[in-house]
């Protein structure tokens, strides 16, 4: 442990924390834009320069040490307006459209030209000016707002482990960009939507679908037995983007299908109650399969299913069990389950078959 | 009659660029067609030489008879059978391709120590090392002497880092020598990238071998078994002299497992840079060999802690290994005494611009500016003024006329303005404009910035746009200030070194040349006549023959005249190439 103090209050930190971990501690706020506290330190952005008694230069929070005895500074006129002074650069080359950006009022850099009240800039230059194309189903990727914290290279290459995007070219004209710079072709798990502090990574199902006033309600994710905790961001009853929250059990972290798989609870064909067929199965229904997927040339459902209640399916499914049980013996029946149940109903069901139907014919869908 | 013949021609870069390898082959030809030895019966060899810092002379050959130099500047294949027949044959020099005073003093006036071997012996050949008494050093390291004893000679020599920041070596190999590890590695930065500098690579490429020795003291001293030499790709004879080098010392077990027979294992490889600047930085550098984007990390840990994939790391610059070798024989204070009480030893600068003679020249620490350019440098070029000094390459300073006076060493030009860098000269005249030599540097760090830290990313690029608004005319009166506040900001705020340094050659020529600034924002005039939106050029009346020299030159028919009449200058028409300026015999053209 040691012993140090900020803005003269003491703080006992534990060896290898940094400025900011005990700044953090005693909820001293010092702002940052390139720090997450999951990834591997950064010092980019370059905003959380504070002053350590005995160093002649500023240092960056986030990237020091907390060492015995220290004084440090976290805020004065010096370090203010140097913060001020980044804080003028990244915005002089930054599109001034937070009217139409899908992250306004959700944007840390907006957050803070709100505080400090950056209305003036005396940094007017050059900027960058991109083609906005991707041609990738989830992300889009606007790099003219993109202030390179590398938050996104971090989560992909430390959290995820997949190292898709990458930093490139030198100077103003660094880009964060996939390979050959081509369209991203990735995962998309869209981790990097998560921890992008401005508007340049957005997800493109939820674009101009709303940004405030969002009703927020906690759930688990329905796709598999992880049970990821997810938090659905609801508007007029119907689900416009789905986040999770940093203190859950998953920290936050998503995959592709339960950040952007929620397009089915609003969809018109989803399943929301048992059918039983009644025309017989097709005899070619192999080679017609590829039609069927088609839902404008697909027959339609009512043709061949009717629906039913839960009652009458699951009686329907015991007395056909039983028949067949009967006719072909047990072995003639397999169950697969699916990876989307928790690990309760697997157990629950592989119980079933065996003790019940009387077969080790049991497999599930992630037992690949 | 008994001769002993060498003929050294230099296949340095510059050699080879000015026809070195053809010069050789030609000397090869011509002495085994004129049967010099059987005529003679003597010794006679040709062979290639590392540069000798003087490349404007190349292709700079040595006849050596009985001990006896004569070195020819400029020769060319063609020249070659005349020498032979002449000096080597007949005993006389041919007097009129041999070099003048001007070679003798800026060779005679060098302190070499780092350069001793280059430009005397074959780079290529690891026996002609040893015959000057190479790996005798690292016998020595390595078999009789302990990491601890090493370390204290280094310390004692006071040899400081010649990357730049002059960093104790003795107490960075001390440190990297108390750390335990089961894996160390010592790294040699050769990813010299300073516009206008080549001091590591003349050692690379004319003396590799006393880089690797100098890698093994280092490795015996921090008992680390891996090494790594990161040159730039764009040195591609250095890789080639550097991998004959690593062949030679594994063939004659001076690198691999037990080396010199000691049971110490160490050997090493080269890792090609790709270009750019930035990985001269050390933890860039670093990143780059693991194959990730030469990117500057923050320095949570020192390089001897945590280095090359998280492991304890030496990294020094080229120059420093070379100088070990000698710190090992002639004894840490034979060098230190070469040098100030602070820097011991000596360095190497490439002195370039407008000087005499330009080339590579290594000094004692201490040596005073002055004595550079006008002793070895041989003075401005044409009767010019000379105007300022810039040192340290794009991370330095200009140092000005009235500051000629100190003695170069790490603290000495830090005080001035500018910092040692890795040892970049380049003496500017009065023809030189200030505000533009500030832009041209700006110009290339702005574009080697890695682009992680937002100071030197946008910070660099909105200085250089306030730059080129001043040389363009547009300059503002606030714009003075608000250069040198982004300069405060982007020396105390950037990630590494290249971003701290990044304004060194505005604050420098702020400090020393502010006038000039004024002079392009107040008045819109260039005072040294560069800046091309400032000048105009016009015709001198009364110089002005009519000749028509100007008006045929002239690539976009702005000159208007007649014949034996005085000539002017449309001012709408003219593109300021500067075209009429050359071609007029008369002075008759002026530029302001």
């Amino acid at each position: 442990m040691v012993n140090l103090t900020i803005d003269g209050k003491k703080v006992r930190v534990r060896k290898l924390s940094t400025l900011l971990d005990a700044a953090g501690k005693l909820d001293i706020p010092i702002p940052t834009l390139c720090h997450h506290p999951a990834l591997s330190p950064f010092g980019g952005c370059r905003l959380c320069l504070v002053e350590v008694n005995g160093s002649p230069k500023p240092v960056a929070a986030c990237t020091t040490f907390a060492k015995e005895g220290m004084e440090v500074v976290t805020s004065n006129p010096r370090l203010e307006k140097m913060r001020r002074t980044t804080l003028e650069l990244i915005l002089s080359d930054h599109p001034q459209d937070c009217m139409v950006c899908e992250r306004a009022g959700d944007c840390k850099l907006q957050e803070l030209a709100y505080f400090y009240g950056i209305r003036e800039n005396r940094f007017k230059g050059e900027r960058r000016i991109y083609e906005k194309k991707d041609g990738n189903p989830f992300l889009v990727r606007d790099m003219e707002k993109c202030i390179l914290c590398g938050k996104c290279v971090r989560i992909c290459d430390e959290i995820q482990g997949v190292g898709a995007i990458d930093f490139a070219y030198r100077g103003m004209k660094t880009k964060i960009c996939p390979p050959f710079e081509r369209d991203l072709d990735c995962e998309f798990c869209g981790q990097c939507v998560s921890v992008c502090p401005t508007g340049a990574l957005t997800g493109r199902m939820w674009a101009n679908k709303g940004r405030q006033n969002f009703k927020e309600v906690d759930t688990i994710c329905p796709y598999c037995g992880c049970g990821c905790n997810i938090t659905l961001h609801i508007w007029r009853n119907k689900v416009r983007r789905v986040s999770s929250r940093e203190d859950t059990p998953n920290e936050g972290w998503l995959c592709a299908k339960g950040r952007f798989g929620y397009s089915f609870i609003n969809h018109r064909h989803r399943l929301k109650k048992p059918l039983i067929r009644i025309a017989p199965k097709e005899k070619d229904e192999g080679r017609g399969r590829k039609e069927e997927i088609n839902p404008s040339s697909a027959p339609r459902p009512s043709a061949i299913f009717r629906e039913a209640s839960w009652d009458e399916a699951l009686d329907y499914i015991a007395v056909r069990l039983k028949e067949v049980k009967e006719k072909h013996g047990q072995d003639a029946i397999g169950g697969l389950s699916s990876a989307r149940c928790t690990n309760e109903e697997n157990y629950l069901f592989q119980k079933f078959m065996r003790a019940v139907i009387g077969t080790n014919n049991i497999d599930h869908c992630a037992r690949y | 009659m008994k001769k002993n013949i060498i003929i050294k021609v230099c296949t340095g870069t510059g050699g080879i660029a000015s026809g070195g390898e053809e010069v050789l082959s030609a000397f090869r030809d011509a002495v085994s067609s004129s049967g010099i030895k059987a005529i003679f019966n003597e010794r006679c060899s040709a062979q290639k030489v590392g540069c000798r810092g003087f490349c404007a002379k190349d292709v700079l050959v040595d006849v050596i008879i009985n001990g006896e130099k004569t070195t020819y500047k400029h020769i060319k294949q063609d020249m070659v059978q005349r020498i032979v027949d002449e000096h080597i044959l007949n005993g006389k020099a041919v007097e009129e391709w041999t070099v003048g005073e001007d070679y003798h003093t800026f060779h005679d006036r060098q302190t070499k120590v780092v350069l001793s071997h280059c430009g005397e012996i074959d780079p290529e050949d690891i026996n002609a090392y040893m015959a000057v008494g190479g790996y005798d050093a690292a016998r020595k390291a390595v078999c009789s002497m302990t990491p601890k004893e090493i370390v204290d000679t280094v310390k004692n020599s006071n040899l400081r880092g010649r990357g730049g920041a002059g960093f104790p070596t003795g107490l960075k190999w001390e440190l990297g020598m108390r750390i335990k590890s089961d894996i160390k590695y010592v790294i040699c930065n050769g990813d010299e990238g300073d516009p206008g500098a080549f001091m590591d690579r003349s050692v690379m490429e004319g003396d590799p071998h006393s880089v690797i020795e100098g890698m093994i003291i280092c490795a015996k001293a921090t008992e680390s078994g891996h090494g790594y030499i990161y040159v730039r790709a764009e040195y591609p004879l250095a890789v080639k002299r550097l991998q004959m080098a690593i062949d030679q010392c594994r063939e004659n077990g001076f690198l691999g497992s037990n080396i010199f027979g000691s049971g110490f294992d160490f050997d090493l490889r080269i890792f090609q840079g790709a270009g750019a600047f930035v990985c001269g930085e050390a933890t860039a550098l670093m990143r780059s060999i693991e194959g990730k984007r030469g990117m500057p990390s923050p320095k949570l840990w020192r390089s001897a802690e945590k280095g090359l994939w998280d492991r304890p790391t030496v990294l020094n610059n080229v120059e420093t290994f070379a100088n070990i070798p000698r710190i090992i024989m002639n004894g840490a204070e034979w060098y230190s005494n070469l040098g100030t009480e602070r820097s011991g030893g000596t360095k190497v600068f490439s002195l370039s611009g407008k000087v005499k003679n330009t080339g590579l020249i290594e000094v004692p620490f201490g040596t005073s500016l002055k004595k550079i350019i006008y002793d070895i440098g041989g003075g401005i070029e044409g009767g010019k003024a000379f105007k300022a000094l810039q040192t340290g390459g794009p991370s330095g300073g200009c140092i000005p006329a009235e500051s000629l006076e100190i003695e170069v060493d790490y603290e000495s030009l830090a005080q001035a303005g500018s910092i040692m860098g890795s040892g970049g000269m380049v003496v500017l005249d009065e023809t030189s404009c200030m505000v533009n030599t500030a832009k041209f540097f700006l110009e290339f760090t702005q574009a080697e910035s890695c682009g992680k830290c937002t100071p030197c990313r946008i910070g660099t690029k909105r200085m250089l746009e306030i730059l080129e608004r001043i040389t363009s005319g547009n300059g503002k009166e606030e714009d003075i200030d608000l250069l040198e506040e982004l300069c405060r900001y982007i020396r105390a705020a950037s990630l590494c070194g290249l971003g701290m340094t990044a304004p060194n050659p505005v604050l420098s020529t702020l400090r020393y040349f502010r006038d000039e600034y004024e002079a392009h924002i107040r008045d819109k005039r260039c005072p040294a006549a560069v800046c091309k939106d400032l000048i105009t050029y016009s015709v001198v009346e009364e110089l002005c023959t009519g000749c028509g020299a100007c008006k045929r030159a002239c690539p976009a028919d702005a000159v208007r005249g007649t014949r034996k009449s005085p000539h002017r200058i449309d001012a709408d028409a003219c593109v300021k190439c500067g075209t009429c300026f050359d071609a007029c015999k008369f002075k008759a053209i002026r530029k302001q």
